[in-house]
C-alpha cells in the first residue's frame, strides 16, 4: 500500500503569556500523531507548554511576488505613527 | 523569461544575500542555489540520522544508568536533528520520500566517518568527543546561512549538540583516569577516531570545488583547512588534560603561527570511504534500508487507522 503521511506545521506556545510561533514541520498519519510527534521532536526540553499542529495544506500563503502591491501601500503612512504629529515641548506624557 | 530577466533576477537576490538577508521558501532563487541547498541540506540530515546506528549499537551496553539515559537522549537528538532538517529541505520542494530514495539508493551521500565501526564503550566517548566536536565546528557558521529555514534548524542544533560533546568527553576522561586497561581503551578509541574526525572538515582547500560559491551564499565562512586547524588546536590540550596522545608524530606546537602544526592527512582513504569501500558503509546502509521496510506495515497500519476515524467522524456528523 505505501501512502506518505501528509505533512504538518507546529506551532509551540512556549510559555503562558506568549503567542504560539512556528517550530516547523513534520509528518504524521493524522492529529493526533503529529501532536505526539511534535512533542518528541520539538519540546525534548522544555521548549514548550502548548503545541498547535495543523496539516499544511491547510496554510493559504501569500506570495512573495505580490510583496509589492501588498505591502508598499503601508510604507507612505507616516501619520499612523506617533512622530507625524506636532505637539508642544511641554507636554511630556503623550 | 528571458536571459536578460534572469540575469537581473539573480543579480538582485546575489545582492540580498549580501546585505545579510534571508532568502525564504517561496522567494524566486536560482535553480542552482535550489539544488545545491537540496543537496547539502539533505546530505546534512541523512548524517544525522546514519550517525545514529553506530552509537545506537551501544545504548544495551552502556555500563551504566546514567551513561545509558545520556546516550539515549544524545541518539534521540540526532533523530531530531535529522527531521528539522529534512522538513528544512521540503520547504525547497522536494518530498521526503524523494530524499529517502536518494539515501536507500546510494545516490544521495552522507558523513563518511559513519562508516567506521564502534568496536569499544570507549568508541562511545570518542565519537560524542570528537566526531560531535568536529560537527559543531562545521555548523556554528551555518546558524547564519542564507537560507532561512536552515539557519533555523542549524540554530536549535547547535543549542543541543554541545552537551553530546560533553558527554563524550566525561566518557574519554572517566576511561583514561580508570584502570590501565580502560586508559588503554580510550587511547586506542582516540587512534582509531582521531583521523577520520580530521577527515570531516573535507578535502583540502585545494582540492575543494565549491568553497568560492558556499563562501558567498553563507554555506561557508571559513575554509576547510581553517576549520580543520581550528579543532586541531581546540582538541590537542583536551586530550593533554586528560593524559592521552593524539596519534600524529608531526603534531607539534608552531609559536610563529600559534596553532599546531599536524602531520599528513590520507586522502586515499578518505576517497575510498566516500566510495563506498569502507569498513561499514554496507552495513550502515542495509540497516537503514531494512529498518524503512520493517517499518513499512506500520506505517499503513498508521494510514489505515486514520482513513478509518475520519470516515467514522464524518458518519457521525451526518
Ligand atoms: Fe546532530
Ligand atoms: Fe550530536
Amino acid at each position: 500500500m505505501s501512502k506518505d503521511w501528509p505533512l504538518w506545521e507546529v506551532f509551540v506556545r512556549s510559555k503562558n503569556g506568549l503567542e504560539h510561533r512556528h517550530f516547523g514541520s513534520l509528518h504524521a498519519a493524522d492529529a493526533e500523531m503529529a501532536l505526539e510527534n511534535a512533542r518528541d521532536v520539538y519540546t525534548r526540553r522544555n521548549e514548550g507548554v502548548s503545541i498547535w499542529v495543523v496539516e499544511s495544506k491547510h496554510i493559504t500563503a501569500s506570495n512573495p511576488e505580490h510583496n509589492a502591491e501588498l505591502f508598499e501601500p503601508a510604507q507612505d503612512k507616516v501619520y499612523r505613527h506617533p512622530t507625524f504629529y506636532d505637539i508642544p515641548d511641554e507636554i511630556k506624557h503623550m | 523569461m528571458s536571459e536578460d530577466q534572469i540575469k537581473n533576477l539573480e543579480a538582485q537576490f546575489e545582492a540580498r544575500i549580501a546585505r545579510d538577508e534571508k532568502i525564504e521558501p517561496k522567494d524566486w532563487m536560482p535553480e542552482k542555489y535550489r539544488q545545491t541547498h537540496i543537496r547539502q541540506i539533505s546530505q546534512h540530515a541523512h548524517s544525522e540520522i546514519v550517525g545514529m546506528l553506530p552509537e545506537g549499537n551501544w545504548i544495551t551496553r552502556a555500563p551504566s544508568l546514567r551513561r545509558k539515559v545520556a546516550l539515549l537522549a544524545k541518539v534521540q537528538d540526532e533523530a531530531g536533528h535529522g527531521l528539522y532538517l529534512y522538513s528544512a529541505c521540503e520547504t525547497l520542494g522536494v518530498s521526503r520520500e524523494e530524499l529517502y530514495d536518494q539515501l536507500h539508493t546510494g545516490k544521495a551521500k552522507y558523513s563518511s566517518i559513519f562508516n567506521y565501526p564502534t568496536i569499544t564503550w570507549a568508541d562511545i566517548g570518542a565519537i560524542g568527543w570528537l566526531v560531535d566536536g568536529a560537527a559543531i565546528i562545521n555548523q556554528v557558521p551555518l546558524c547564519n546561512t542564507s537560507f532561512g529555514p536552515y539557519a533555523r534548524a542549524m540554530i536549535r542544533v547547535c543549542k543541543e549538540e554541545s552537551f553530546h560533546q560533553r558527554q563524550g568527553y566525561e566518557i574519554m576522561m572517566t576511561l583514561a583516569n580508570g584502570t590501565p586497561e580502560q586508559k588503554e581503551m580510550a587511547q586506542d578509541a582516540l587512534n582509531r577516531w582521531w583521523w577520520p574526525s580530521l577527515m570531516m572538515f573535507g578535502p583540502t582547500d585545494a582540492e575543494s570545488v565549491h568553497t568560492a560559491q558556499s563562501m558567498k551564499w553563507k554555506l561557508k565562512r571559513k575554509t576547510n583547512d581553517e576549520l580543520r586547524q581550528q579543532f586541531v588546536d581546540q582538541t590537542v590540550p583536551q586530550a593533554e588534560l586528560i593524559g592521552l596522545t593524539i596519534p600524529d608524530d608531526d603534531l607539534k606546537w608552531n609559536d610563529k603561527r600559534k596553532s599546531y602544526d599536524f602531520g599528513p592527512i590520507d586522502w586515499d582513504e578518505f576517497w575510498q570511504v566516500v566510495k563506498g569501500h569502507g569498513p561499514m558503509n554496507k552495513e550502515r546502509m542495509n540497516a537503514r534500508v531494512s529498518a524503512w521496510e520493517n517499518g513499512e506495515w506500520v506505517r499503513d497500519a498508521a494510514v489505515a487507522y486514520a482513513d478509518k476515524q475520519k470516515e467514522y467522524k464524518s458518519k457521525q456528523a451526518v
